[in-house]
């Protein structure tokens, strides 16, 4: 029974349920906003370890990249292209959403170079990540277990493949609260041409407090749904209301004696400190000439660039859990979607900003307490698929590739190792559940005490599964 | 610890222990894991939720020694200083307390006696309990009993009743979720100051009545439905479900007994002979989700689906968690992974597969239809099967019209049209009407719906065929030949007279049509469509509207009007200003060939039995167009059906159970494509923990009969306490969706089983439980917070005040549409698009389509919102609503500043506060001091039913009074702010102030709490 923890949490919420957790509630309790042991306050979640990381920006590469146009150079797979795949590609009852027996073996059309002082290999689509080599960690054995999209964006995030259960962003926040007095402590941003599949679900705080949900900003219009005053309402007078609705809400705390109205009367400050601080957050245009150009970003555009300068904007902010979705990845050979020109051209929308990120972390210091994640919901399949006579593969789950830096991984490092065809990981195999649970692990979290209790059972983000990789970690 | 009241109550650890109060919860937490029902996990073989197992010898010791817990195992490994076999284990990051340790010593010293779960243990009789005689003052019914004995034990008062207006307030909220107008406050005040009991008897019976309360309690129920609109996953394409809305939003107006409204939905399609009603109830478990992504394996989402059924109807209804039993037999509650799936076997038989499936057909309002209108009801029945006969005769109708065209097309001399003269002209309006010196008509301007009649002198041939045509003329708007604007017109209806007498008319043509628009309407009496001849999608190629055009008429039998003379009347009754302009009228005594375009006489000319489906398909629908008496049939079940509120058809997703069941087994760790073949194939059954199934059918009709028997503990428990915890924002058990052994005990055992009883014995009435509960005194006391209370009580367990809510998402929508005056009371029907902020699909993967309503569906209740799963209406997820993936039985109540932005900025809620300012400024008059603080007053009633204080007064009249001068400044802002509709005595920038009056007064705490 935890009836009593639960009480405690819940006061916790109710007391600072303002999106922040509790370290957004030192800064609010310290008028000068000088840090605050957070240990001083009653966090409802304290970390199990010291932590080697304080925040994540997640680029999630929406529809499932290609690791074999990207990552991993197969010559054998070069060799026997064209020839029909092994049946027991095929054990499986079903394992691939489209392609069937017989399918054809397609060998990568890239050149792969070695980068840096580790000399990592990686394909001629990304040579700006070539450049930040060093810098990452690449994990080259991952797995995942569902092969449709939403299903496996949902596993991605949360651990399950049905909607309804907390985000990984959501579950960190919990954790770790959020820095922030003017933001969000998970923010969600969006390039490409469509938004993910699954949408919401994807970043739904479940059965979290919403106050943990990530909370969508767009990079051109209004950053958040309704965050400008309506029309007609100047500021003085957006402040004139603000101080009229914090009177009222006064008269009203003294007759009742209900401290649910003082979380009500700060939840209100800060939306008019999210109001009046957000353009100066999304106005990149303030960057000096030299970073707008490492990033590629231009202002005014919605861009994967301009969302990794905002990412980085975000985080100096305080804010805890950044995610980037950039569509469209699924390249099963259609126009616009294929490991030919469309490839290409997505490639290019990525490569400069992602490594343009690391760097210019790296300079700040950043990079060292943030983890910078890349990767798709799932990878692709040594086999062809041709739609329309252009060039490409269906969903994979049992090999892909992602990448991880700072925070505490281990730099200039390949993990895990594929067949010949990269269609099964031969060694050093990383599941989304020991994914999941490295990251708590290096944000001072064990993975198996990270809780919620909800309709009778603990949940967790790894629910009963995961091992901490060690072998990544510095 | 079992709560801070229970944990009070066991103070003295020697006192007699209560297994499931003090003892089970410690078990359940830190044991049961590995020493409880889960034999996967079970450690050293030993578990301890079992009697016989915890006392049984082991090697000459025993885990639990009744009696004497010195000797016992379990004690010796929890007081070890030796980590290495020290109980719970560290690495379970659990431990027991000092207290914990003491109560469980204690208890095995007492004995060790065990009893079944609570929850699990037949509903008991209770009697309310005898309070101190000083006590029985406040006590309204028996609910008060229990409650007060044990703030009495607590030595604690309740609070005083509220305020007439708070809970007039609160029990519109909670009843209906609208704010009371101020003249019911008035009223009610008046009434409840001369007779408090009656007055609160009376007003709660009347929201009861009112078709509103189905709404606001339908939606707590589709919550746990999870209904919406949309399929969910990837595609979430638009779903139709709203019928099923519909029949809950009915079921609850209708009080329907709480047993056969669980029957239906479950199982409605295993009724004999299921009504309508019965199979669209069964769309509670077609809520759920259906994968449309490209390449997905339908028997997976399927297995999705039917263990989302059983997950569901274990929440709904036993308040169990199932879901862990999917993978493993669950660790804590007596539910093996067997018995999960000997649940989902009863679920296991639908047709549907991750599919729309079966449905049926549903017309808009039909659910709704409570009898009243039952002549209505007949004669549309007798109108439906007159379109029925006619249409079996069809076939003959359209042969006889194809005879005549061939008649009259073939072999036959060109008609000779003469033109007739005309000899009295008159206009129902203003019209001049002038004969033009060929004989034609110009209209002048007249009324916006003019009547023409015109008579002609007698001309000396018999009249076989009349023809009307309508002619330009350069007078006319785009040189006509009708007076609207574009030179259109819309002729409702033409008449003939011969001798003052009306001449039937046998068939009518034209040479051209505005689609929709045909000119068999002038001849079918209705007033409601006519001819038109604009250019449209359809029209021929190359014809052209501002042209001569001309409509012929054809008699059954040729009129002599040589001696009696001939009346026109043209009618237009269907667009203001769409009169003809300029026309002319001749006669002849042949019958016109046909005007029919050329493919259709083609196809005509074709025999029978060569036409092609396609020359018939033209055929087919050129006759429907000139079938009368069809389309006069038609038009009269649709206007019987309109008169009824009925409106488009649609098909609703239901259950319908395949003739040949699947075979079911355990799933191993719950992957579908592992069935565990060892354990074999499953029969459909309920878990052993609970009472059996009586009889050897094994359906889900069963299970329905099953989950309301009286013999079943948990149904009825399970469900006042969620009606309870609406009311008071808690539970009597807390932990609402889990009745298991990891829940909480409830704090009132005794209120809770008394509750079930009641319940069962009104016949499962819900609307009797909520009477009892608003007119408790427990109910009606006042929120504010006391200080000796919270600190003897600081979570208000005992319920010594009333507690303060913030209302539900959609309430709060609603009850600033209330405030507005905007609200549309418009109940059921299809789903409604009300403006959204710009922006939200910029993250799905499709744009939905969201074409925001105008007219009253802007305006309607939030639950008739639709609802996007991918991407829910904002407002709504801000405000904590489930996204409806799965059951939701509960919902938290988040306070964020994403929740102050949306009521300070939102654009619906911004023309809410448009709608109050409209609405203050019609009914409180005048721009003096003292009107501004009279129409303060009448804000306050309007949104809090109560007047200012002083304070408040004059601190909202000081922020108008600036407003004005703000926006008197700058006059577009003040425009932009302003009510569309304010009278005109006000100046732009004092209009203006009153809706930022009107917002800040619906962003205040005040607004959106059930006090």
């Amino acid at each position: 029974m935890n009836i009593e923890r639960d009480h405690t949490r819940r006061h916790f919420f109710r007391d600072c349920s303002v999106g922040v957790g509790a370290m957004a509630l030192a800064n609010l309790l310290a008028e000068d906003g000088a840090a605050i042991n957070a240990s001083n306050i009653a966090a409802p979640q304290q970390c199990h370890f010291p932590a080697k990381a304080k925040r994540v920006i997640y680029l999630f590469m929406a529809g499932g990249p290609s690791q074999l146009e990207l990552f991993e150079q197969k010559p054998q797979l070069q060799k026997m292209s064209g020839e029909v795949a092994p049946d027991s590609f095929f054990d499986k009852e079903k394992s691939f959403a489209f392609i069937k027996k017989g399918a054809t073996l397609l060998g990568a059309e890239r050149r792969f170079w070695r980068h840096g002082q580790c000399g990592m290999e990686v394909s001629e689509l990304l040579p700006h990540l070539g450049t930040v080599a060093d810098d990452i960690c690449m994990v080259r054995g991952m797995v995942t277990d569902v092969f449709n999209h939403g299903p496996a964006k949902l596993f991605m995030n949360s651990g399950f493949q049905t909607p309804g259960r907390p985000s990984m962003g959501a579950w960190v926040t919990y954790g770790l609260g959020s820095e922030s007095r003017n933001q969000p402590g998970f923010v969600v941003l969006q390039s490409g041409p469509r938004g993910p599949r699954a949408g919401n679900a994807l970043w739904a705080s479940g059965f979290l407090p919403t106050t943990f949900q990530g909370v969508p900003f767009r990079g051109t219009g209004d950053a958040i749904l309704n965050l400008n005053s309506p029309a007609g309402f100047s500021s003085d007078q957006q402040r004139d209301f603000f101080d009229l609705v914090g009177n009222l809400n006064q008269q009203r705390l003294d007759l009742t004696g209900d401290p649910e109205i003082a979380t009500r009367m700060r939840a209100y400050e800060m939306a008019y400190r999210m109001q009046t601080s957000a353009p100066e957050l999304m106005d990149i245009q303030s960057e000096p000439r030299h970073i707008l150009d490492l990033y590629g970003a231009e202002p005014g555009n919605n861009s994967y660039a301009n969302n990794c300068l905002l990412a980085r904007r975000l985080i100096e902010r305080g804010v805890r859990f950044v995610q980037l979705y950039h569509t469209d990845w699924d390249d099963h050979g259609n126009p616009g979607q294929n490991i030919g020109s469309a490839l290409d051209k997505r490639c290019g929308e990525v490569d400069r900003p992602s490594a343009a990120l690391i760097k210019d972390l790296k300079q700040r210091g950043l990079l060292e307490d943030t983890i910078v994640i890349w990767g798709g919901e799932f990878g692709r399949t040594p086999m062809g698929e041709v739609r329309k006579s252009l060039p490409g593969r269906d969903h994979h789950i049992d090999a892909f590739t992602m990448w991880v830096a700072g925070g505490g991984f281990k730099p200039g490092y390949s993990y895990g190792r594929t067949d010949d065809f990269g269609f099964g990981v031969v060694d050093e195999k990383v599941h989304v559940h020991d994914f999941h649970a490295t990251l708590l692990n290096q944000l001072g979290f064990d993975h198996e005490q990270l809780t919620f209790r909800f309709q009778g059972r603990e949940y967790r983000l790894t629910d009963v599964h995961g091992r901490v990789v060690d072998e990544i970690l510095t | 610890m079992t709560g801070v009241v229970s944990a009070q109550d066991v103070g003295d650890v020697s006192s007699n222990l209560r297994f499931n109060q003090d003892i089970r919860p410690i078990l359940a937490d830190k044991c049961f894991q590995c020493h409880g029902p889960d034999a996967a996990a079970r450690q050293a073989e030993l578990r301890l939720d079992d009697r016989k197992d915890a006392t049984a010898d082991r090697d000459g010791n025993a885990a639990i020694v009744a009696g004497q817990a010195s000797l016992s195992g379990v004690m010796a490994r929890i007081l070890t200083h030796d980590p290495d076999t020290k109980m719970p284990p560290a690495a379970t990051g659990k431990s027991l307390s000092e207290r914990e340790i003491a109560l469980l010593q204690a208890w095995i010293d007492q004995g060790a006696a065990y009893q079944e779960h609570w929850s699990f243990l037949p509903i008991t009789d209770v009697v309310p309990p005898v309070l101190k005689p000083q006590w029985n003052r406040y006590v309204r019914n028996p609910i008060d009993q229990f409650i007060f004995e044990r703030l009495q034990v607590a030595n604690l008062s309740p609070s005083v009743a509220a305020d007439a207006h708070t809970l007039l307030r609160r029990m519109s909220l909670d009843l209906v979720g609208f704010l009371p107008a101020p003249e019911v406050v008035d009223s009610f005040t008046t009434q409840y100051e001369m007779h408090a009991e009656n007055a609160v008897e009376r007003f709660a019976q009347d929201l009861l009545n009112s078709p509103h309360h189905g709404e606001r309690w339908g939606r707590y129920w589709l919550d746990q439905a999870r209904y919406a609109d949309s399929h969910g996953y990837t595609i979430d394409g638009d779903r139709v479900m709203w019928p099923y809305r519909d029949w809950v939003i009915r079921a609850i107006n209708d009080d329907m007994p709480f047993d056969r409204f669980t029957i239906e939905q479950l199982a409605g399609d295993l009724l004999r002979d299921p009504s309508k009603l019965q199979l669209v109830a069964t769309g509670f478990h077609r809520n759920t989700l259906i994968n449309q992504e490209g390449g997905t394996d339908n028997e997976q989402f399927r297995n999705e689906e039917v263990v989302d059924r059983v997950n569901t109807t274990g929440a709904v209804w036993l308040g169990l968690t199932l879901g862990c039993a999917q993978c493993h037999s669950h660790k804590f509650d007596p539910i093996s992974q067997k018995e999960f799936y000997q649940l989902f076997a009863f679920f296991n038989h639908t047709v549907d597969v991750n599919n729309v499936g079966p449905t049926v057909e549903v017309r808009e309002g039909e659910l709704l239809q409570d009898g009243r209108d039952a002549d209505l009801q007949a004669k549309l029945a007798a109108a439906l099967s007159a379109v029925a006969d006619l249409e079996m005769a069809k076939s003959q109708r359209q042969a006889e019209w194809e005879r005549t065209i061939h008649g009259a097309g073939k072999n036959q001399p060109a008609t000779v049209w003469k033109t007739l003269v005309p000899c009295r002209l008159r206009a129902a309006g203003s019209a001049e009407l002038r004969t033009l010196e060929d004989q034609s008509i110009l209209a002048g301007q007249g009324a916006p719906m003019e009547t023409y009649t015109v008579t002609f002198t007698p001309t000396d041939i018999p009249v076989a065929a009349l023809r009307l045509r309508v002619l330009p003329h350069e007078s006319l708007p785009k040189n006509g030949p009708g007076r609207a604007s574009n030179g259109n017109f819309v002729l409702s209806r033409l008449e003939v007279l011969s001798g003052g007498k009306a001449v039937p008319i046998s068939y009518v043509q034209s040479d051209h049509a505005q689609p929709g628009h045909p000119v068999t309407n002038i001849i079918n009496g209705s007033p409601k469509n006519g001819w038109a001849i604009n250019i449209g999608k359809g029209s021929r190629a190359g014809v052209k509207m501002n042209a001569s055009h001309e409509a012929h008429l054809v008699f059954p039998e040729p009129l002599a009007s040589n001696t009696e003379p001939l009346t026109i009347v043209l009618r237009h009754e269907v667009n203001a200003n769409y009169n003809v302009g300029h026309f002319a009228v001749d006669v002849s005594s042949t019958v016109p060939a046909s005007v029919l375009h050329e493919e259709l006489l083609a196809a005509l000319s074709v025999p029978a039995e060569n036409q092609t489906a396609e020359h018939k398909k033209l055929i087919a629908a050129e006759f429907a167009a000139v079938d009368v008496q069809q389309q006069l049939a038609e038009s009269r079940v649709i206007e019987l059906r309109k008169k009824l509120g009925l409106g488009v058809s649609v098909k609703s997703m239901i259950m319908r159970e395949l003739d040949k069941p699947r075979e079911t087994y355990i799933h191993i760790r719950g992957d579908f494509l592992r069935q565990d073949k060892e354990t074999g194939l499953l029969q459909p059954d309920v878990p052993a923990v609970l009472p059996s199934l009586s009889g050897n059918s094994r359906s889900r009709l069963d299970l329905a009969r099953w989950i309301v028997s009286k013999e079943n503990p948990l149904t009825a428990r399970v469900t006042v306490n969620r009606v309870w915890m609406r009311y008071f924002g808690r539970g009597l058990v807390e932990t609402e969706n889990d009745f298991g052994t990891q829940g909480s005990h409830p704090t009132h055992p005794e209120l809770l089983d008394w509750l079930a009883n009641e319940f069962m014995a009104s016949g499962w009435s819900m609307k009797h439980l909520h009477k009892l509960i608003v007119t408790s005194a427990t109910y009606r006391q006042a929120s504010i917070r006391r200080p000796e209370l919270d600190a003897a009580d600081p979570r208000n367990l005992l319920l010594g005040r009333q507690n303060r809510l913030r209302v539900d998402a959609e309430i709060i929508r609603d009850i600033g549409l209330s405030a507005s005056g905007l609200l549309s009371p418009k109940i059921g029907g299809p789903s409604v698009r009300p403006p959204q902020p710009e922006g939200v699909y910029a993250f799905t993967q499709t744009k939905k389509s969201w074409t925001t309503d105008a007219g009253d569906n802007r305006f309607r209740r939030a639950l008739y919102i639709h609802f996007y799963r991918s991407a829910p209406y904002p407002m709504l997820t801000t405000f904590d609503a489930p996204d409806f993936q799965s059951v939701c039985t509960g919902r938290p109540r988040s306070n964020t500043p994403l929740q102050s932005l949306t009521m300070a900025n939102d654009k619906a809620f911004f023309e809410m506060a448009q709608g109050l300012s409209a609405r203050l400024l019609h009914v409180v008059g005048g721009t003096g001091r003292a009107d501004s603080e009279n129409r303060i007053r009448e804000a306050f009633r309007i949104c809090y039913s109560r007047v200012p204080t002083a304070v408040e007064s004059e601190l909202v009249l000081e922020f108008q009074q600036h407003q004005v001068s703000r926006f008197r400044t700058d006059p577009q802002s003040a425009m932009d702010v302003a009510p569309r509709d304010y009278p005109d005595s006000y100046s732009v920038d004092v209009a203006a102030s009153w809706t930022a009056v009107a917002r800040a007064l619906m962003n205040a705490d005040e607004f959106v709490t059930r006090e």
